[in-house]
């Protein structure tokens, strides 16, 4: 192995803040233009109503982007989140009806809580095995999550013989506060999203663990000089990621209370893409968590306007779409 | 004709001692990765196990894909390593199996084609499929019936392709009869519960007065409705889906206040298409160029025949 020339830079940022921060807006100026068209085009957008539909339903892939993004900036990519999140779907689902029909089944609640730690443990377990794959099998991560997003689906569809699994009818019930209930006005799937964005934010920009994070995104060769343990780093961006899935697939299953083959499809490409639009470099290094969270919005407004709106043959919707991605990157680009 | 074939069979036999009595039987379809494909592959399985069971010199071998190129690769591999001589298949795609299956039939498979058709048919011998001019016809007019002919409707369109064209155009010809009914959009929601909940979700925030809902599937349904289920919406009186699914038919029969009407599009044929492709092949006679199974209304009167617990779908 090559000693790589100490000079390379590490974490530390070349450009001064400000600059920074300018070119930092480029998806917020975007989702304000979308926003502005989307209102002058239906006078429905702009209501709060409207709002929370919107922000409800991006939870799911904007719970997945943060933990997207901690992977993207250590250097390394997941396919995998859209087959995991059905696979976790299905196994919660089958695991809570084989409880509520066993002999002495235990109360709804113990068994949806159940549900609910089975569903993070095995989320938490598949990062581990993604990152240790990975660090310790040295297999590039495109590779090892391309192979397991064939596992997880091929397994659900297995589970699921081809059909839906559908949650136990009175479990359904006993749960569906969790994705349709409001607290202060403001449906539960958003509040955690704001949770898991805020942590996630806090954890990258103002911890150590965070820092190393982008460090090895920036330069692995160096981190390692700089004598950070970047294996128990990187695997531990890939936990954080599996637990991500698990705390989106938890809000996803009240939704319709079933899991089918299709569940989650392409999951994993909207989530790369909100990192991505979100001004996180795929080639790694500087990471930026409210960057995602608007990538993430973006999309989803995109697909809302043009549902609102019938100017545009439904045929180019992701024609649409991909325009709207292309330009917020070329508004990103310069940075790295 | 027939008795033709018959003596034409009688002469293979006499001539090589019972040989041309043997039938392998390919079938290509494709992987379960929905509802509707889960059941093709659970009924092919299912004509397996009854046939095999019930003949014999009958041997079936069941291939799935999830690609076209893995399909077109299968149809090669049934011919030169499985050595069949007839062919059930439900392609993928149309226009890219068109070649890979007329080669086959060149050698002499005896190809019967399922659902999706070939670009061109000189490809096969026989066509079986659903009906999906009815498909969209059939719920037009029951809409038409349960809201007087006068009424607002929001349409789920699936994926684009020529099937869903098809089921447009007849769902929309029929409504042109009725001055009355107004289509205020139709959104694709790709056969899919999730794309159809958020299609749902905004058209109820944009319409303030939806009768009724077509959602031309069972699955999209069932994301149609739990979307209306959340915004609390009493105004629409019917959701229809299509296809039978066992869910929907079950709703039917218990009398749910959304779904009280389906129209059947069973995976099912898939086994009709086996079993008669095997039966005719062993007694060495052809099917008809083509059969179309009949989509059918289903209501609480007839619901009870088109119910398949056991079925995934």
């Amino acid at each position: 192995m090559q000693p790589q020339p100490t000079t390379d830079s590490t974490a530390a940022p070349a450009l001064p803040a400000l600059r920074k921060r300018l070119k930092g807006l480029g998806p917020v100026v975007a989702l304000v233009l979308l926003c502005i068209a989307g209102a002058s085009l239906n006078s429905d957008f702009a209501t709060f109503d409207n709002l929370m539909n919107v922000l409800t339903r991006t939870a799911f892939i904007g719970i997945i982007a943060v933990g997207m993004t901690f992977v993207i900036a250590a250097g390394g990519i997941d396919l995998s989140v859209g087959s995991l999140a059905a696979l976790i779907a299905g196994v919660m689902i089958v695991a809570m009806n084989a409880l509520v029909s066993g002999a002495n089944a235990p109360s709804g609640l113990s068994i949806v809580m159940l549900g609910i730690a089975l569903a993070l443990a095995f989320g938490a377990l598949s990062g581990t095995v993604h990152g240790l794959l990975i660090t310790h099998g040295r297999i590039e991560p495109f590779i090892v999550t391309l192979g397991t997003l064939g596992i997880f689906r091929a397994v659900l569809t297995w589970l699921s013989d081809g059909g839906a699994l559908t949650l136990d009818f009175n479990l359904s019930e006993l749960y569906s506060p969790v994705y349709y209930h409001s607290f202060l006005g403001v449906p539960v799937p958003v509040w955690v999203f704001a949770a898991v964005a805020v942590a996630g934010a806090v954890i990258l920009n103002r911890t150590p663990y965070g820092q190393h994070v982008q460090a090895i995104g920036s330069n692995e060769q160096v981190a390692r000089y700089a004598s950070i343990r970047v294996d128990r780093v990187k695997v531990l961006t890939y936990l954080l990621l599996g637990v991500c899935v698990a705390i989106a697939t938890i809000l996803y299953v009240p939704r319709l209370g079933s899991a089918t083959p299709t569940t989650g499809i392409l999951w994993e490409l909207e989530a790369i893409a909100a990192v991505v639009v979100g001004g996180t470099s795929l080639k790694g290094g500087a990471g930026r968590i409210l960057g995602t969270v608007i990538g993430a919005v973006l999309l989803s407004v995109i697909g809302n306007i043009l549902n609102l709106t019938s100017i545009i043959s439904v045929h180019l919707n992701a024609a649409v779409q991909g325009v709207v991605i292309v330009t917020v990157a070329y508004l990103q680009r310069g940075r790295r | 004709m027939r008795i033709l074939s018959l003596c034409l069979a009688a002469a293979l036999v006499a001539g090589h001692a019972g040989a041309a009595e043997k039938v392998t039987l390919g079938v290509a379809i494709p992987t379960a990765t929905h509802g509707f494909t889960g059941g093709i592959v659970w009924w092919a399985n299912q004509a397996k196990k009854e046939l095999e069971a019930a003949h014999p010199d009958l041997k079936i071998i069941v291939k799935t894909a999830g690609s076209t190129p893995e399909q077109a690769n299968q149809v090669q591999d049934l011919y030169s390593v499985n050595k069949i001589n007839a062919l059930v298949i439900l392609p993928l795609e149309s226009a890219s199996l068109t070649q890979p299956v007329t080669q086959v039939k060149n050698k002499g498979v005896y190809v019967t084609v399922v659902d999706r058709g070939l670009t061109n048919p000189a490809a096969h011998h026989a066509y079986v499929a659903g009906d999906n001019t009815a498909f969209g016809r059939l719920p037009a007019e029951y809409l038409a019936r349960r809201l007087n002919g006068k009424g607002n409707i929001v349409v789920l369109r699936g994926m684009p392709t020529t099937i869903d064209n098809e089921r447009v155009e007849a769902f929309n010809a029929e409504i042109k009869k009725h001055p009355g009914i107004k289509i205020l959009d139709a959104k694709y929601g790709n056969w899919n519960r999730d794309d159809a909940f958020k299609v749902t979700q905004d058209y109820l925030t944009r319409f303030k007065q939806i009768d009724a809902v077509w959602a031309a599937d069972d699955d999209m349904a069932i994301g149609a409705i739990k979307a209306i289920e959340q915004a609390r919406r009493t105004d629409i009186r019917e959701v229809f889906g299509g296809a039978g699914a066992k869910f929907a038919v079950k709703k039917v029969i218990d009398g749910d206040r959304l779904v009280q009407a389906d129209v059947s599009y069973s995976p099912k044929f898939i086994y009709d298409a086996i079993k008669m492709t095997a039966t005719a092949r062993l007694n060495g006679q052809a099917l008809p160029a083509r059969t179309i199974i009949p989509s059918v209304l289903i209501t609480k009167a007839n619901a009870s025949q088109f119910y398949f617990p056991d079925s995934p779908y």
